[in-house]
């Protein structure tokens, strides 16, 4: 049961990522229509832009996020039982153990950062570490370890700079419309086209940026049936997910560019929410309805 | 009459690309399962390394328990399911006297002994998901050697099934009933 999930899962994000490409495809094609004598530097300039910043995320996102929330090393001689849950779920999984940090916090969340299994990061709050028990404790750490696994941090980069790459060539060419040459063929079809066209570039950073929100919404449900799948036990999950989100500790230094990160929405606020095309978490309700249907 | 050698040659050819897949597969899945195994040894050994303290302890407390868990740790085992025999019966020991110990105030508040009893709990979940991780690996390699036409090939590799790493199926139906 718990494998059919994670394929269903994981078929879904393929169809997200591929209407993704797609959609970016037809962006640039839009560009080249009706403004192919600059396509090519804004593609460039586009491009140039979005790769420094992959690179950057690529290497340096996990210090950064790190830094962000300031985090610190989880060392043996202070969090020895937090140390070999994790190492205990690893041997369960065969995978390499993430480094751990924990942030000073009396919120209740926790993330994973990191470009791929060797080089990955799990951080949880002290808040947390103090009032869950420790099947609470291994369903969270799970579910971050399959974040880890399942290279939804890879993912994550790729759609961000997926979405930065047509904010950015979108802002271009709606500056550079009003400089923009006057349209030479004043043909109807012509027209239609690029009346289209510049309405599908104005608004595409919004479906850039829905597409981004549905794919880490699509990833958690996965990564909730990964964890069980490693802990073999849903309760502990679940049981943490409720106390994650009956807490109303707000994460001093939870911001809206890396909440699609946590386990749960740092943002209190939105966490009582309802599943919208703006969330970038489930509610908790829905999760949980999904780890009870496993097995 | 050449296209007849030609067809022969393909499908020749193709038979031996999927024998030696197969042959891969095989030796990737045994080798998976060696090291789930070496996974499950090496928390076993690191067990066995920290019972002493344990005894040394906790001896003045629980003298029958510990003497009883001495007893059990010198058992040599050889096979797979004997060594899982071996392990429950530790387990049932070591939970015993760290439960004794809730009784005995001095013996709690202990520094060495708190954190042998972190040092060992947190062994015994590193054997039991070692377990898992490894009767997983071994159920991936039974299944695949014994699914045709994968079984014809490993019985001529004389590849047989892999022992779970468990007591017995009594034990088992047991513990899901607790549960």
């Amino acid at each position: 049961m718990i494998l059919r999930d994670v394929r269903k899962n994981k078929r879904k994000t393929f169809f997200i990522v591929s209407l993704f490409f797609l959609f970016v495809t037809l962006f640039v094609y839009f560009l080249s229509v009706l403004f192919f004598d600059n396509v090519m530097i804004a593609v460039i300039f586009g491009l140039t832009v979005s790769i420094l910043v992959s690179y950057n995320a690529y290497y340096y996102s996990d210090k950064i996020v790190l830094r962000l929330n300031k985090a610190r090393v989880a060392t043996k001689e202070e969090f020895l039982q937090l140390n070999y849950i994790l190492e205990g779920l690893c041997i369960a999984a065969n995978s390499p153990v993430p480094k751990l940090y924990v942030m000073e916090d009396t919120a209740l969340n926790a993330f994973a950062t990191g470009r791929n299994p060797e080089n990955a990061v799990i951080c949880i709050t002290t808040g947390l570490l103090n009032k869950l028990d420790k099947n609470e404790l291994e369903g969270v750490i799970a579910h971050e370890l399959a974040h880890i696994r399942n290279y939804d941090i890879l993912l994550q980069t790729i759609v961000i700079v997926m979405v930065g790459f047509v904010v950015i060539l979108s802002d271009a060419v709606t500056r550079s419309m009003f400089y923009g040459k006057s349209s030479d063929d004043d043909n109807k079809a012509g027209a239609i086209i690029a009346i289209i066209g510049i309405i599908f570039i104005i608004l595409s950073p919004i479906f850039a940026e829905l597409m981004k929100l549905a794919i880490s919404r699509n990833r958690e449900y996965l990564a909730d049936a990964k964890a069980v799948e490693l802990t073999r036990n849903k309760d502990g999950l679940i049981n943490a997910l409720r106390k994650l989100t009956d807490d109303t500790e707000v994460l001093e230094q939870a911001n809206k560019s890396s909440s699609s990160l946590f386990i749960v929405n740092p943002l209190v606020k939105e966490r009582k929410k309802k599943n919208s095309l703006w969330s970038t978490h489930p509610t908790i309700d829905s999760r949980i309805e999904r780890l009870q249907n496993i097995q | 009459m050449q296209e007849i050698i030609l067809g022969i040659i393909i499908v020749v050819a193709l038979i031996a690309i999927i024998l030696i897949i197969m042959y891969n597969r095989f030796i990737q899945l045994n080798i998976r399962c060696n090291n789930a195994w070496s996974g499950i040894d090496n928390q076993l050994k690191r067990r066995n390394d920290l019972i002493p303290n344990l005894v040394n302890v906790t001896k003045g407390y629980a003298k029958y328990e510990t003497e009883t868990l001495e007893k059990v740790i010198e058992q040599r085992s050889g096979s797979i399911t004997e060594i899982a025999k071996q392990n429950e019966e530790i387990s049932k020991n070591v939970s015993k006297i760290l439960a004794l110990a809730e009784s005995y105030p001095d013996l709690k508040a202990n520094q060495v002994f708190m954190n042998l009893q972190i040092e060992l709990t947190g062994t015994e979940d590193k054997i039991a998901y070692a377990r898992q991780f490894y009767n997983d690996c071994v159920q991936h390699f039974n299944t695949t050697i014994m699914m045709f036409p994968n079984n014809i090939f490993a019985n001529m590799l004389k590849y047989k099934e892999r022992e779970y790493f468990k007591v017995s199926d009594e034990d088992k139906e047991n513990v899901s009933v607790k549960l």
